[in-house]
């Protein structure tokens, strides 16, 4: 009996040990030489695998990283997470500005009068296939939810209340999934402007002014209204529709005020300050754009 | 009687107060004529606002091959050219025309007697049906001329032509082959000489057997004509399935039914050739079915198009009180309207208005693997597994799945017991599939 177990002991410690032999002679022999600071910046990336880098995952970002890519090129990482990357490469970090999804449409259930029901699959991808929007609206959102599904942070979801999508900028990473996702291009990665608040012409609806506003309580008309108040020349209309250069705004919040349709928001909300009291302090600014131009 | 091999459903097939006759819906006060109302190239409006025009102007037009003509289908003044909804319910361009009299363009024939005779030849068969503006009437609005002119390498044996009628509700093929027999055995006749072919055998379910009757004494008369009766299957009506249960021919996967010596037309677009072909009068009408369990009754109306929808409904006595959804066409493949504003076009065979009971979804639950969505599919596909992959937009094995096949029947739909969306799914892959295979083309 005693026998027995020390046979077995003794046997396998022998087939262990010899194993073991050919395991490292093999790994020695076959080595693969990888650069050791892949893994350290693969620990300092955010790991989500969400593919807005356009690699196949984080570590596939790593590598190119270290070979030679832009600090910036993970649109997911912050301040924090380049720094320390910075750090382990001995780069230096440029800075970045960080950005977040925004969502152009303010028509949703509340601004737009349902004229039919939607009882389809629910997925944007196929309703715009089918009709229009329950408010008729061939452009705006139709608050099914492809943006939340395509979201890998778990930051945009659909009010229940308003039927649009809302983003959380605190989870938003802007790595542009829902933006992908759209089938109507609603959603837009815009800078994050913590302190001014993002100033977004919310509508994406390019009919004419008439049919904009048949369907939508809060569209864009296209009247230019905003173009001409920007002292930056920030805001450009086509198609009937305004549009905010991102780089050229400075969130002075006039075109907010000058829009007859409250189709330009702040976002958040909070960030919207209210008019200056002395109206002619404001009034002079508005016209001198247009002479300059 | 024959029928197609694989797949298929029994959906009950409604045809409502078919002996009643036709009638001839008065002209409205104003028409909304869609400026594109076929497959291809879109067309080009050449009128502007204020141009008289009469039955039969020019419209609409576009240079390209795979294209066709829009004629006035009323005589009047044109008044604006704006958006409507069209049968997808998007804002589409079209041609505004307030109705003043009804004066037709002098050389359209309106003699009320049937011309036999064939006096042109094939090639200038196929240019009359070009300019005459004839789109396929099943529904496709695909142009007819295309059909008729093959590629070198294909030759025609047959001309199939389809008076299946497989959707439930719709009886307006059947009420024109009741009518009209002896126009579309002409018209087929026609089609016969421009394709160069000796043989038409015309399918007819077996619910329409005055149809069947009437087509095959008067066929009789014609050289080269058959009619076949065939078993009652959805989807009988599309082309493929068409094909097989006709000629026993199965259309490889990709290829097109002019590779195994085919070209399918409907009765509906045949009768339309006679006219264009023996009376030169362009497609400015058509037959159109208004129907529904609850409408006091159902009637087939001949409408020109651009007459809004609301007109055939004022036609059969106004909306019943609980009605839940009107479709454009029938109820397995036609659309649902989201604005009585939609005009007819070329392609509306018909319009369905069902009670609220019926016009919801049932709950969809988790499919249970069961496999009645492949044994319905008349495709021999996986409906199942194309639409889960490409809910989870794994399109890659969605296009294995030969996505690219579906008909867009809806048999698997109809048939699924968990009420699954299976088509909605099915859609959205061979949309994105379609749009994958032509990026991956052009590189």
């Amino acid at each position: 009996m005693n026998v027995t177990i020390i046979y077995a002991i003794v046997l396998l410690a022998a087939l262990g040990l010899v194993l073991a032999l050919i395991l490292y002679v093999v790994a020695q022999k076959f080595k693969v030489e990888e650069d050791p600071r892949i893994d350290l910046v693969s620990d300092a990336l955010p790991g989500a695998n969400c593919g807005a880098c356009g690699k196949a995952g984080c570590r596939a970002m790593a590598e190119a990283i270290v070979k030679d890519a832009s600090l910036t090129g993970c649109p997911v990482c912050n301040e924090e997470n380049i720094a320390k990357i910075a750090e382990i490469l001995g780069r230096v970090a440029e800075k970045s500005e960080p950005r977040v999804a925004v969502v152009r449409c303010q028509g949703g259930t509340c601004n737009t009068t349902p004229l039919v029901k939607y009882e389809g699959y629910q997925s944007c991808a196929y309703a715009t296939s089918v009709f229009p929007g329950e408010g008729g609206c061939p452009f705006g959102c139709l608050g099914l939810g492809d943006c939340t599904k395509a979201c890998t942070f778990d930051a945009i979801h659909v009010n229940p209340q308003t039927g649009l999508p809302e983003v959380d900028p605190d989870k938003c990473t802007a790595c542009g999934a829902c933006a992908k996702a759209c089938p109507r291009g609603v959603i837009e990665v815009r800078k994050k402007r913590e302190k001014t608040g993002r100033v977004v012409v919310a509508c994406v609806n390019k009919q004419k002014g008439a049919a904009a506003v048949k369907v939508c309580k809060v569209s864009c008309i296209g009247c230019g209204k905003c173009a001409q108040t920007c002292p930056k020349q920030a805001i450009t209309v086509e198609n009937n529709l305004a549009y905010i250069n991102d780089d050229l705004c400075v969130s002075c919040q006039l075109c907010v005020r000058a829009c007859p349709r409250n189709a330009i928001t702040v976002l958040p909300k909070e960030k919207l300050r209210p008019a200056p009291a002395p109206k002619p302090a404001a009034a002079p600014e508005a016209p001198a754009a247009p002479a300059q131009a | 009687m024959k029928t197609f091999s694989i797949g298929g459903v029994h959906p009950h097939d409604q045809k409502l107060n078919t002996e009643a006759p036709a009638k001839v819906l008065p002209l409205p006060k104003q028409v909304c004529v869609m400026v594109s109302q076929h497959l291809g190239a879109p067309s080009q409006p050449i009128v502007a606002k204020g141009d008289k025009v009469k039955v039969g102007t020019v419209l609409t037009q576009n240079d390209a091959f795979l294209s066709a003509v829009v004629h006035s289908p009323v005589s009047g003044t044109v008044n604006k050219i704006a958006d409507i909804p069209d049968a997808s319910n998007y804002p589409k361009p079209a041609i505004f025309i307030d109705v003043e009299g009804d004066e037709w363009e002098e050389s359209i024939d309106r003699s009320p007697e049937i011309k036999r005779e064939i006096t042109l030849d094939g090639p200038a068969i196929i240019q009359r049906v070009k300019e005459m503006g004839i789109v396929g009437m099943g529904g496709a609005c695909f142009p007819t001329h295309v059909k008729l002119m093959p590629p070198k390498d294909a030759k025609a044996e047959f001309l199939l032509l389809n008076g299946v009628e497989c959707e439930p509700y719709l009886t307006c093929d059947n009420r024109l082959m009741l009518d009209h027999a002896e126009e579309i055995m002409i018209g087929a006749t026609a089609l016969m000489k421009a394709l160069n072919v000796s043989q038409t055998i015309i399918g007819i379910e077996a619910n329409k057997p005055a149809a069947i009757k009437h087509m095959t004494e008067v066929a009789a008369g014609f050289a080269g004509i058959k009619v076949q009766p065939l078993k009652m299957k959805y989807p009988q009506g599309a082309e493929k399935q068409l094909i097989k249960a006709l000629t026993g021919r199965a259309v490889p996967s990709g290829k097109l039914p002019i590779n195994v010596g085919c070209v399918v037309d409907n009765v509906a677009t045949c009768y339309a050739v006679y006219q264009a072909v023996q009376k030169n009068m362009p497609l400015v009408q058509r037959m159109v079915t208004v129907t529904g369990p609850e409408v006091p009754e159902p009637t087939n109306f001949w409408a020109r198009f651009g007459t809004p929808v609301s007109e055939f409904i004022a036609a059969v006595g106004g909306l019943p009180e609980n009605t839940g959804k009107v479709i454009s066409g029938g109820p397995m493949m036609g659309k649902a309207l989201c604005s009585d504003e939609a005009s007819s076009v070329k392609g509306m065979s018909g319009i369905l208005i069902l009670p609220e009971k019926q016009a919801h979804r049932r709950e969809v639950y988790p499919c249970i693997r069961c496999g009645k969505c492949v044994e319905a599919c008349p495709m021999g596909l996986e409906p199942y597994l194309i639409a889960s992959s490409a809910a989870v937009k794994d399109f890659g094995l969605t296009e294995k799945a030969r996505v690219m096949d579906c008909i867009e029947c809806g048999c698997c739909q109809f048939t699924c017991p968990s009420n699954r969306p299976l088509l909605d799914c099915l859609k959205i892959g061979k949309a994105t599939v379609g749009k994958i295979i032509r990026a991956r083309n052009a590189k």
